[in-house]
């Protein structure tokens, strides 16, 4: 068998990695660690005073994904070996859809309302 | 030859595939595995679209809160924290319990699956207290977009954590009435990438609902 033969997939959450236990377990204790720091740092933005306010909720939103991507890489261990191509490449498509719906819909819904009526007004005129 | 290096390749995917059944078999469960896997993985992504759908209606829903009570008002972030908290510990003893199913070692697989069951358990036990206090404060579900929105999404990550926790007893009773067969293996791995899914959601969920609802 050559060695490109050997090259199979894997499944995310593998370890791939030939280790020993403490190696493979080491490699969840950096994933809790690096979460642990960003979800700390997200709960003090949200509630710090020495951050200009109008940046907090782009700050948390790159906190989120840096953390979603902590949580990919080491607890659902995707990689981008050759061995990894078609979840990543399953995962990619899964973002382009969220990121559509999610941007799609609040731009949609940012114009309606920017060219609507304001609430109170057709409250008052159902009156 | 080859189907020995198969077997004990540079991957040791599956230690169920290491069996000494004939050699065909032992390829034929490695990659049944892997197919597995994917399948579920892309489940998983299909759930993540699902909550994405239930992420923009809550944002578009955000300020729509019919002269009722705002994030702001509602929203303890101590509580919060400490559902964070569970669920990521949770997750992280969710994958040493893995490695624990992996390595046949029954004492460390338990001990591990059984402080992630608590934990889940834990943050099902925040999460509800936390809506009857809403509930009791008069601002349940029907009364206004926003709290629609919020309990939808939010309650729909619960349910599917009650889910998890059910699956996580049933893999327990099943690895200890079966043993370590790969077909046990591979429920338990699906299971694991559902738990770790179910922490990816909730990070998206902290931030948004939580924390950008206190930002100024």
């Amino acid at each position: 068998m050559s060695e490109s033969e050997q090259i199979d997939d894997t499944v995310p959450g593998d370890q791939h990695i030939s280790g020993d236990e403490t190696e493979r377990a080491s490699t969840y204790l950096i994933g809790l660690g690096l979460a642990v720091l960003l979800t700390g740092v997200s709960f003090f933005v949200a509630r710090t005073t020495l951050v200009w306010g109008p940046s907090i909720p782009i700050a948390l939103v790159v906190l989120a994904i840096a953390q979603m991507g902590v949580h990919i890489v080491f607890f659902l261990q995707l990689t981008t070996g050759p061995d990894n191509v078609n979840n990543v490449m399953a995962l990619a498509f899964g973002v382009l859809i969220v990121l559509l719906l999610l941007a799609g819909s609040l731009w949609i819904m940012w114009h309606l309302n920017h060219n609507m009526m304001p609430m109170d007004r057709i409250m008052q005129m159902q009156r | 030859m080859s189907a020995f290096q198969g077997i004990a390749g540079p991957h040791p995917v599956g230690r169920g595939a290491r069996q000494p059944t004939a050699e065909h078999g032992a390829r034929g469960l490695w990659s049944k595995r892997i197919i597995t896997g994917y399948g579920f993985w892309i489940f998983l992504l299909s759930d993540i679209v699902m909550f994405s759908a239930f992420f923009a209606t809550f944002a578009v829903l955000v300020d729509a809160t019919a002269g009722g009570p705002s994030g702001k008002d509602l929203f303890d972030l101590r509580s919060v924290g400490l559902e964070t908290v569970c669920l990521l510990v949770s997750s992280f003893t969710c994958g040493l319990g893995s490695i624990g199913a992996q390595t046949r070692n029954g004492l460390w697989f338990y001990s591990a699956m059984t402080v992630t069951f608590v934990l889940g358990a834990a943050f099902l036990g925040l999460e509800i207290r936390e809506f009857a206090s809403l509930v009791a404060r008069g601002a349940g579900p029907a009364r206004s977009a926003f709290l629609s929105a919020f309990f939808t999404l939010v309650g729909c990550h619960g349910l599917h954590v009650t889910a998890g926790l059910l699956w996580l007893l049933t893999m327990m009773a099943q690895v200890f009435a079966k043993g370590y067969r790969p077909d046990i293996l591979r429920r338990l791995l699906c299971f694991s990438l559902f738990w770790h899914t179910l922490d990816i959601i909730w990070v998206a969920l902290f931030s948004v609902v939580y924390l950008m609802g206190f930002a100024p």
